[in-house]
């Protein structure tokens, strides 16, 4: 495993997966494929409800771990199957090495497991001078290559047809042709005659039912089988978190399984193993048949409240899948032996903090992974938390204490922002872009274009703005997050105007700060917590019908994040959820509460396309207000194909990681230039900054507005 | 609950073995109705005696191979059908339409042809409509190793046993795990990969084909 401890490095090792173009090719068609692929396998099912069927027989499973194994272990043990412990990774290796030993086994083969991945078993049996061969394809090609796996269901992915060929030519000593068909047929003769010879088969388990002591297995080459049939003994190296009460959960968890992993209705073989099969490879000789339950900290994390619900995962692989980052970097960057979104966090709890530092900050949040998680995991929300484990551990880097510091400190924080729009007056273009960055910056983050600070924020323009509305259908408060208050108060302007139109009475409460979401993403959980507790007294939720915000990503934080961070204040607490209850997105309110009608709007407007914020499409589950405004308005509204991928923007992420940030963006505009629009339209800040800098960076014609303008500028008489 | 898991017997809905047919399909298993164990023995022969002769082009006999692969390919002599689990009189039927074919019949100790059998015959205990799977108790070795080792395997399955759903199997199933050793197998489709560029390719491991061969009717009852 590559050293992943100074940040520089892993960025180094980011850059060289960014600069691999089959990766990427072979990541971009994947990512596109299995969208469809996953779609197709759940339609007609209710997957939200499989979901969470699936999370819940996981919780009780989890909640009982103990129970589970002595009920395992007491019926296995009366069929004659050997039941191991083991606490630790080295003594699972041990333990395995040992029935090897005793066996008088010499020759191993494996099916695929990632918990011996997460023990590096292979590496441990071929020191103790054991052989081991993988059988599963991938897992073959990729032990030939001395490498981990790069995806958990696919573990070759990375590599092309030609470096297979290259492989198999090495093994067979012949020379290969690069036909997929025939090296798939290379690899079977060649694996067949590594069954007959082997001593040991070792497999995973996907399920350990307790009742009565059966191990299954999902595969599709059917190598699991030969594996524990054709060797006499078998080994199943099994997490503790595999444990099930019976057969009706394996199956409820096997319907979302092979749907959500590869797009499939089931496996080819799912094989269910109770007891030590018949074996006549030698007369008089009995199967030997051991399971080793690998606790390696799972034990503890079952007790822990926060982070219980990772023991959930059932190894599918989907939040790699989704993933915008690992769509760029592949596994190898996203994870170090768990892989995706999980991998993110399993790598801190199984392979220690050193390797888990910087993985965590490689999160940008965009909740992609939640979605399609099979168990139903808050995958984005544990990272953070793991993120802030760590900074609490080893002690928080200049940086954020600092960003903590001043946002903490509404009026420094703003005072701080008038400073630099000062400064950066000499550098600012006649179109309010800044010419250069200033020279803190490498120049990886030119890759768009950043608009200067405003000259007047919103907050200064306020008290002329404000319209006398006598009877109001409603009354509101504005919140208008950082970026908007201090770069484009224009969006915040539209949105006043037309709402003074639609007899909404709007307060803009001056006391308000930044929503604190980039803290948290820093994992500065304490900071987060003291800029949100402001907010709630600034906003008094109780005396408006609703707080509506033209940032997806403040609407998101404001709504989901502030009752969680203030749980445990319970005098803020009632107010933060009160909040949390009012707070509604611009286009909700525009088209649920205002329920904006064609008529005010000036027919035949230009052909525009639009980009989902994460924070909205998944954070909030608004999807059809924007769409529905779009041709209520008159705009010939042509979706992108990849409308809810992300923009690569993720706050903080886009300066932590500008190179990645940058290959998103990318690949984001291409999708948009695919539809031909005149004009992209979004409903956040952030993704503003990040499409219309990166729009004009590239030179596109494209315009890229907040929802509100475009809204604004369709009324009659405008 | 439907009422198949609460024992009583009911008549299998054709819906359900049309959603049964189009899932199997839909992962390229071949459905074959055959009206009894005799037409599908028939069946089997005719599709082993139109196999090109060392079949292997389809399993990889002109790949180049390591010599101790090649080795093992040359333990094959002749076009081998297997079924081990027929009973004395469906042997008999099945020796017979195998002569003058030139394929050998085999019945036990698999372990012995590893190098590769052209055509397994085996039973199902079950079907499952919804994902089109089959269910295969394979405790036996030689029905395991018949169904993990042939090139074409060919499973009977009698329509009365399809269910909807997994689901709908939970007392079956349970009951064959409570015995010990039990090895039960479900299958659906041939053995497949994707793991070279996800270009899907079927026989990596198992078989290459599956066929279904579906008794439906009188001849369809389990015995």
């Amino acid at each position: 495993m590559a050293e992943r401890n100074k940040m520089k490095d892993y960025h180094q090792e980011v850059g060289v997966a960014l600069g691999n173009a089959f990766l990427r090719t072979a990541m971009d068609n994947f990512a596109v494929a299995y969208r469809t692929a996953r779609q197709n396998a759940f339609a007609g099912l209710d997957p939200a409800g499989l979901i969470e069927d699936v999370a819940h027989r996981k919780d009780a499973a989890i909640s009982n771990i103990d129970l589970l194994l002595a009920r395992f272990k007491a019926v296995a043990e009366k069929k004659g199957i050997f039941v191991h412990l083991a606490d630790t990774a080295q003594h699972a290796n041990e333990i395995i090495a040992t029935i090897a030993e005793m066996s008088q086994s010499r020759k191993i083969i494996k099916a695929k497991s990632m918990t011996a991945e997460e023990t590096l078993l292979n590496h441990y049996l071929e020191s103790k001078g054991y052989q081991v061969t993988e059988t599963d394809l991938g897992e073959w090609i990729i032990q030939l290559r001395g490498e981990g796996p790069s995806h958990m269901v696919m573990p070759a992915i990375h590599l092309s047809r030609f470096q297979v060929a290259d492989l198999f030519a090495d093994v067979t000593g012949k020379p290969q042709n690069e036909n997929i068909e025939k090296l798939v047929k290379v690899a079977r003769r060649e694996l067949r005659q590594k069954f007959i010879e082997a001593d040991m088969g070792i497999t995973g388990a996907n399920f350990a039912l307790a009742d009565t002591a059966t191990i299954g297995l999902t595969t599709n080459e059917g190598n699991a089988r030969l594996v524990t049939t054709l060797p006499r003994v078998h080994v199943a190296l099994v997490g503790l978190e595999k444990l099930l009460p019976s057969l009706e959960d394996a199956l409820a968890i096997n319907r979302v399984l092979p749907r959500n992993a590869t797009g499939q209705n089931i496996t080819s073989y799912v094989t269910w193993i109770s007891g030590p099969p018949p074996w006549h490879g030698e007369p008089g000789r009995r199967k030997e048949f051991h399971i080793v339950f690998l606790d390696n900290g799972r034990r503890d994390i079952a007790k822990d409240p926060t982070f219980n619900q990772v023991l959930r995962c059932v190894r599918c692989g989907a939040c790699a899948n989704v993933c915008p980052v690992y769509r760029m970097v592949g596994g190898h960057q996203m994870g170090h032996i768990y892989i995706g979104a999980i991998g993110l966090i399993l790598t801190y709890f199984f392979h220690g903090r050193n390797e888990a530092r910087n993985l965590v900050q490689n999160c940008i949040n965009c909740g992609a992974c939640k979605e399609v998680c099979a168990a139903g995991i808050d995958l984005p929300e544990l990272i953070k938390k793991v993120h802030a484990l760590i900074l609490n551990e080893e002690g928080h880097p200049l940086k954020s204490t600092l960003l903590s510091k001043v946002l903490r400190n509404r009026k420094l924080f703003h005072r701080l922002l008038r400073s630099a729009q000062l400064a950066q007056k000499p550098i600012t273009d006649d179109r309010g872009y800044l010419r250069h960055l200033p020279h803190i910056f490498a120049k990886e983050h030119n890759f768009r274009q950043i608009p200067a600070i405003a000259a007047r924020p919103f907050r200064d323009r306020w008290p002329a703005l404000r319209p006398q509305i006598p009877r109001p259908r409603f009354r509101i408060a504005l919140f208008s997050g950082c970026v908007q208050d201090f770069v484009y108060p224009e969006h915040l302007e539209a949105a006043v105007s037309l709402f003074a139109g639609q007899q909404v009475a709007v307060e803009f409460p001056m006391e308000q700060s930044c929503c604190g979401l980039p803290v948290q993403m820093m994992g500065e959980h304490e900071a987060a917590a003291q800029v949100a507790a402001q907010n709630v007294l600034a906003l008094d939720a109780d005396r408006f019908d609703y707080i509506v915000t033209l940032c997806a990503s403040c609407a998101s934080h404001l709504k989901k994040s502030y009752p969680a961070l203030l749980a445990r204040r319970p005098s803020l607490a009632p107010k933060a959820g009160r909040l949390a209850g009012k707070v509604v997105p611009f286009s909700s309110f525009c088209h649920d509460v205002l329920q904006l009608q064609a008529g005010i709007f000036a027919p035949g407007g230009p052909r525009v396309t639009y980009h989902a914020p994460c924070h909205l499409c998944r954070g909030l589950e608004v999807r059809e207000a924007p769409h529905s405004l779009f041709r209520t308005a008159g705009l010939d509204f042509v979706p992108a194909p990849e409308e809810e991928t992300c923009c690569g923007f993720g706050g903080t992420y886009s300066s932590k990681f500008p190179t990645i940030s940058g290959e998103i963006l990318k690949k984001k505009l291409d999708d948009v230039e695919s539809v031909d629009a005149q004009c992209l339209v979004t409903e956040c800040p952030g993704c503003i900054l990040q499409l219309r800098g990166g729009a004009v960076r590239r030179g596109m014609k494209l315009r890229v507005q907040h929802l509100s303008e475009v809204l604004m500028e369709r009324l009659k008489g405008n | 609950m439907t009422q198949a898991r609460k024992g009583l017997i009911v008549p299998v809905n054709s819906e359900v073995i049309k959603l049964f047919r189009a899932k199997a399909e839909q992962v390229a298993a071949k459905i074959q109705r055959v009206a009894n164990v005799d037409a599908a023995l028939a069946f089997a022969v005719d599709v082993c005696r139109h196999k090109e002769a060392c079949t292997l082009l389809p399993a990889g006999c002109q790949a180049d191979l390591s010599e101790a692969a090649e080795a093992l390919c040359e333990t094959k002599s002749a076009k081998t059908i297997t079924a081990p689990d027929l009973c004395d009189n469906d042997r008999e039927l099945l020796h017979a339409l195998c002569q003058d074919t030139g394929i050998q019949t085999v019945y036990k100790d698999l372990r012995r042809h590893l190098g590769g059998i052209d055509v397994a015959i085996t039973r199902a205990q079950f079907g499952i409509a919804e994902t089109g799977t089959l269910v295969i108790d394979s405790t036996d070795e030689d029905i395991r190793l018949a169904t993990m080792i042939s090139e074409i395997h060919m499973v009977l399955l009698p329509a009365d046993q399809i269910r909807e759903s997994a689901g709908d199997l939970v007392m079956e199933l349970s009951a064959m795990m409570q015995s010990n050793g039990n090895f039960t197998a479900m299958i659906t489709g041939a053995s497949r990969t994707a793991d070279i560029e996800r270009v899907l390719a079927l026989g990596v491991h198992g078989p290459l084909e599956l066929y279904i061969l579906l008794i439906e009717g009188e001849n369809g009852r389990t015995k």
